[in-house]
């Protein structure tokens, strides 16, 4: 008697189905490398173009026991209840607050993210942005290339980096790797963090008003979670006072935007350096006129290196997972 | 000492001119556009020059100043100062090293990240409400690349220890080869150039280092190679490095001075690949005074016949 293929491949073919969720502007850098070893489904590729996305789901992704969720495409419960057979989620980015997180614990559903394929790149990044607003790197960048050398002389002096009190917030993958790099520069590390590491010789603050409370810079590297949404509100920005500096590599949500914008504006908060926005592309207008931030569009990880690393990661989960191997990066679903 | 004439040659940081005034007979010299008539009426007075980066103590000003005793530069180059004429007459010469180490070594890392994973442009785009989402174009990681630092004095080590922070294994160039050093020495700037990603200039300006990135350089640190200059503007063949940037043979520069400053080649002005800076390297609160009280250290030690603090001549 031959035996019965396995739920989610195609029979004789030994590659099982995987989802692949995304918005349509997303794409999968490593989409055909997928191929060699999977059934691709892709609602924006395979189905016609009159069928929606949910009936495409129904009839064709029934026996798909892996998805991959691209970026920060939304994956939200009415998704993952037209998926009767999904067992995992694999998230192509450090952060996992666009997934139904609930839902996947309620159905013994796994998630993974890509954390640790960014978190050199993101730390980079971060320590960029603090050397921008402390430095005025864009700024002065920008005063140069308008002829205001020339017109106007010197540009206003900065302030030294060295010194300062840098408080981390979070200290995962990205937060350890920002610390390690703000060494040299003779800063003072400190952190809050979900609890206290004690392989890490910084001093630890229980709570982030009591880090801001000691520190000259705060480097927001944590998830977004319920606890942590609008965790930088005013009295986190009022505690870290005018000459005070926030630089944000995690998700826009950690901070009360609205807050920050005004306190920027009225001069009650010395700079920040933000990398993502509660609603981007959206970034509020009032910023644009200011010398004290430094803007950037969610670029943090978009280096050939991540990607690499991040296809990397995304193969040899979904290969993990096919054969009941261990995962990689599972995040804890609380 | 209030009636010790010193020379301000162009306008400096207020505190550092009010700090002057409480000590000494200050004479701001661009107040006097009659320069002969102002040496005439005054030289008999001056007794310090207090010089920087912009306008310095030349042979011409020396030989002008028959009382003088002593240049403090508000600055650790001494190019824009007469060295050779200084120690002829017996002039004392000061400036101000080890308080902008950081602040100088900060910014090359600052401008290593701007010009990799192009900050500047990408905070341009944002702010022209332009940014769609899904819209990004890969930048280049900067941990693990390879650096290579022409100068290994007090600001190239601390370049290094910054970069190997990043993981970036670090090279060098030096007119000698520093004993116990963990880093790659190169004996050429060429070769130096030839086995890097970034190229930092660090090293003092001196007849022979006049144009020490040439074409030559330029070339071998090729079309994905990085160049960093926070040294001084005559280091750089200006108009070779211009043109290979604007043609694509070098990757990319990060520039805080140039030849005829306040002048940029405005050619550079539309590139990603380039920031350019109006010589801020050592420019923040902090330093800045820490610099104007060597300056006035240095001339109080000097009128009270004390060792000077950071002498060079």
């Amino acid at each position: 008697m031959s035996s019965l293929p396995e739920p989610g491949t195609e029979p004789g073919s030994g590659r099982p189905d995987v989802l692949v969720h995304r918005f349509r502007s997303f794409d999968l850098p490593f989409h055909a490398s997928l191929n060699d070893h999977f059934t691709i489904l892709d609602p924006w590729t395979d189905s016609p173009p009159d069928e929606p996305a949910h009936a495409f789901l129904a009839r064709r992704a029934g026996r798909a026991r892996a998805l991959v969720c691209v970026g920060p495409t939304t994956l939200p419960a009415d998704t993952l209840r037209l998926l009767p057979s999904l067992r995992v989620v694999i998230g192509t980015s450090a952060g996992v607050d666009h997934i139904d997180l609930r839902e996947c614990r309620r159905r013994g559903i796994a998630v993974t993210n890509a954390g640790a394929a960014f978190a050199e790149d993101v730390a980079d990044y971060a320590v960029a942005l603090l050397l921008d607003v402390l430095r005025r790197i864009s700024a002065a960048d920008r005063y140069l290339k308008e002829g205001l050398w020339l017109k106007s002389g010197n540009y206003p002096l900065g302030s030294k980096l060295g010194g300062k009190r840098v408080g981390i917030v979070g200290l995962g993958n990205i937060g350890s790797q920002v610390a390690k790099r703000l060494q040299p520069f003779g800063c003072d590390i400190a952190y809050n963090s979900r609890s206290k590491k004690p392989s890490f010789p910084f001093p630890y603050h229980a709570t982030v008003h009591d880090l801001a409370a000691n520190s000259d810079v705060l480097v927001l590297c944590c998830a977004l979670t319920e606890e942590t949404h609008h965790v930088i509100n005013r009295e986190v920005m009022t505690v870290l006072g005018d000459r005070g500096v926030i630089i944000n590599v995690g998700r826009g949500s950690l901070i009360d935007e609205n807050e920050l914008v005004q306190f920027l504006v009225r001069g009650e908060l010395g700079g920040a350096g933000l990398d993502v926005f509660e609603d981007e592309p959206n970034v509020p207008k009032e910023l644009f006129g200011l010398d004290s931030v430094v803007l950037s569009p969610h670029r943090a990880v978009i280096t050939p290196e991540s990607f690499e690393a991040m296809r990397e990661l995304t193969v040899s989960n979904l290969k993990a997972f096919f054969v009941n191997e261990p995962l990689s990066c599972l995040v804890r679903l609380e | 000492m209030d009636s010790i004439g010193v020379l301000l040659t162009c306008p400096m940081l207020p505190y550092l001119q009010q700090e002057l005034e409480k000590r000494f007979r200050l004479f701001e010299f661009w107040q006097f556009p009659q320069r002969t008539q102002f040496l005439e009426e005054h030289s008999g007075s001056i007794r310090a020059v207090v010089g920087n980066i912009s306008a310095g103590a030349d042979a011409e000003l020396i030989e002008a100043l028959p009382k003088l005793e002593i240049v403090a530069s508000y600055s650790v180059g001494l190019d824009k100062i007469d060295l050779g004429k200084c120690r002829e007459k017996g002039i004392r010469v000061t400036n101000t090293p080890d308080v902008l180490t950081e602040d100088v070594a900060d910014l090359v890392i600052g401008l290593c990240l701007a010009v990799l994973r192009r900050i500047c442009a990408s905070d341009k785009y944002v702010r022209s409400g332009e940014w769609k989402k899904g819209d990004f174009k890969l930048t280049t990681k900067f941990t693990g690349k390879t650096v290579g630092i022409i100068g290994l004095g007090r600001i190239g080590t601390a370049i290094a220890k910054r970069a190997e922070a990043f993981d970036c294994p670090i090279s060098y160039c030096s007119r000698t080869v520093k004993p116990d050093c963990k880093y790659k020495y190169y004996p050429s700037v060429v070769e130096l150039a030839s086995n890097c990603h970034i190229l930092i200039v660090a090293c003092p300006l001196t007849p022979e280092t006049h144009h020490i990135i040439n074409r030559e350089v330029i070339d071998a640190l090729g079309p994905k190679g990085v160049l960093i200059n926070i040294g001084r503007g005559p280091h750089v063949d200006e108009p070779e490095l211009v043109s290979a940037l604007v043609e694509g043979r070098l990757g990319g520069a990060g520039l805080d001075v140039f030849e005829h400053e306040p002048e940029v080649p405005e050619e550079l002005f539309g590139l990603e690949n380039v920031v350019l800076l109006p010589h801020v390297a050592s420019a923040t609160v902090e330093t800045r005074n820490a610099m104007a009280d060597l300056v006035i250290g240095n001339l109080e030690a000097h009128f009270m016949n004390k060792p000077l603090l950071t002498p060079v001549v």
